[in-house]
């Protein structure tokens, strides 16, 4: 039922230049896509952070950009890769108010709540991949976290 | 010698060919410390030799179809990407297009003087031909990396154009004692510095008590704008002036609110509108309205 289209974009993340291009893209495909204006500003919002979360402690990396269709739903999913230290512990980094630099440590906890499925793969020395979904219209299936 | 027999009889295209597969080696180690190389593979040696060697593959590819002189020749389709990503990583560190045109040529000399030496046993007249062929075609291989760093230049340019729509920061004095600063794209961080500099002097140039900040035109509200945002607050407020956000629209104070920011210490107003008549109201100015009928205060 659910579909994933090609990937849509390879975008770089190694400078704040890149930064914005991320937001440009991200906005533009959501809008594409049929995103209303609010959902849109969560995602591109969403990729800011994870954007800049890749840039600074992953040291550089890559967002992939795929759309989705799940019926007449559609949805974009992004993912960010990068191949620094990784997070030692990833519920932590979680944790609203956590930073490990000088931030006001919302990103990463922020952009789960901004998006519709999150996930997260990362360890010590192993890189880190973080998939966002946001879908057109919000899933129907129960949730357990919102 | 019969090896030179044959090779007196052979195309000088052909040769280069075979000459650029014998030598691949040698010549990727000789290019990997010329300046275009070593300059891009700072990391690992080995990482510049590989990619010399897939340069070397290319252009024999190209001297064996006897397509010397054709910057469109198939076979450097395969390097292309590289050759570009190289000029442009030449380019960010700061070289010119010239240096970067010089850098390339400097790969032909250590090539053709390998060739020469390869061919001492050769008639004259045949390393003469070879030579001028595989100059011809590293002048072919120059035409190709400066045709695509100029297409990178291209792209580069409209990304900055882009770009360009995120700057520019003035300060607008809206009434005595109240300054603005209509902001517009993205906040990053060096961006919010000159705007909290600018704002902080415009503060004590214009004595101003109130200073408003509309962020209508920032486009994304993350936690690190925000963070920008409140810094530049508690400076103004340091400096005896109250800052006022203006501007937020609804879908912006969704996200905030999802994203868990807490802006509760900052006076918000929806539009620049709403702000300048807070900013009054605290003033003590009052505004009259001239209608003939209803005469009040905002």
């Amino acid at each position: 039922m659910q579909t994933a289209g090609r990937v849509e974009a390879s975008l770089p993340i190694s400078s704040d230049m890149d930064l914005a291009w991320v937001r440009q893209h991200v906005r533009q495909t959501a809008a594409e896509l049929g995103f209303g204006l609010v959902e849109q500003t969560k995602l591109v919002t969403a990729a800011s952070e994870l954007a800049r979360n890749t840039l600074v402690h992953g040291g550089g990396g890559r967002l992939e950009s795929v759309r989705l269709a799940n019926g007449h739903v559609r949805g974009l999913r992004l993912t960010f890769a990068d191949d620094g230290p990784g997070i030692p512990d990833v519920e932590r980094a979680l944790t609203d108010g956590y930073t490990s630099g000088d931030g006001l440590g919302m990103g990463l906890g922020g952009a789960r709540r901004l998006v519709h499925e999150f996930s997260i793969d990362s360890g010590p020395d192993a890189g880190t991949r973080v998939t966002v979904i946001s879908w057109t219209v919000r899933p129907p299936h129960p949730r357990g976290e919102v | 010698m019969p090896e030179h027999e044959t090779a007196e009889q052979r195309a000088p295209h052909d040769e280069v060919a075979d000459f650029l597969r014998r030598r691949r080696e040698q010549i990727a180690q000789r290019w990997a410390d010329v300046p275009l190389f070593r300059t891009v593979f700072t990391v690992s040696r080995d990482e510049a030799v590989e990619a010399g060697k897939s340069v070397v593959e290319a252009l024999a590819a190209v001297a064996a179809a006897g397509r010397a002189e054709d910057a469109e020749a198939a076979g450097f389709g395969v390097v292309r990407e590289q050759l570009t990503r190289t000029a442009a990583a030449r380019s960010r560190a700061g070289a010119s297009s010239a240096q970067v045109s010089n850098e390339v040529d400097a790969l032909r000399t250590p090539v053709v003087d390998l060739l020469v030496a390869d061919l001492s046993a050769a008639p004259a007249e045949h390393v003469r031909e070879c030579s001028t062929a595989l100059t011809v075609l590293m002048g072919t291989l120059r035409l190709v990396v400066m045709e695509s760093a100029l297409s990178e230049g291209q792209a580069l340019i409209d990304r900055q154009r882009l770009q360009l729509l995120e700057v520019a920061t003035p300060v607008i004095k809206l009434w005595d004692g109240i300054v603005a600063v209509p902001l517009i794209g993205t906040l990053d961080s060096a961006r919010s510095q000159v705007v909290m500099e600018t704002l902080l002097e415009a503060v004590v140039e214009q004595h101003a008590r109130f200073a408003i900040l509309d962020i209508t035109g920032v486009p994304t509200v993350d936690s690190l704008v925000a963070q920008h945002l409140m810094k530049t607050v508690a400076a103004a407020r340091l400096m005896g002036a109250e800052c006022v956000v203006s501007g937020i629209r609804p879908a912006i104070a969704q996200t905030i609110v999802h994203l868990g920011l807490d802006l509760g210490t900052v006076v918000t107003r929806a539009s620049l509108a709403d702000a300048l008549a807070y900013a009054l109201d605290q003033q003590g100015t009052g505004i009259v309205e001239s209608t003939p009928h209803a005469a009040g205060q905002r």
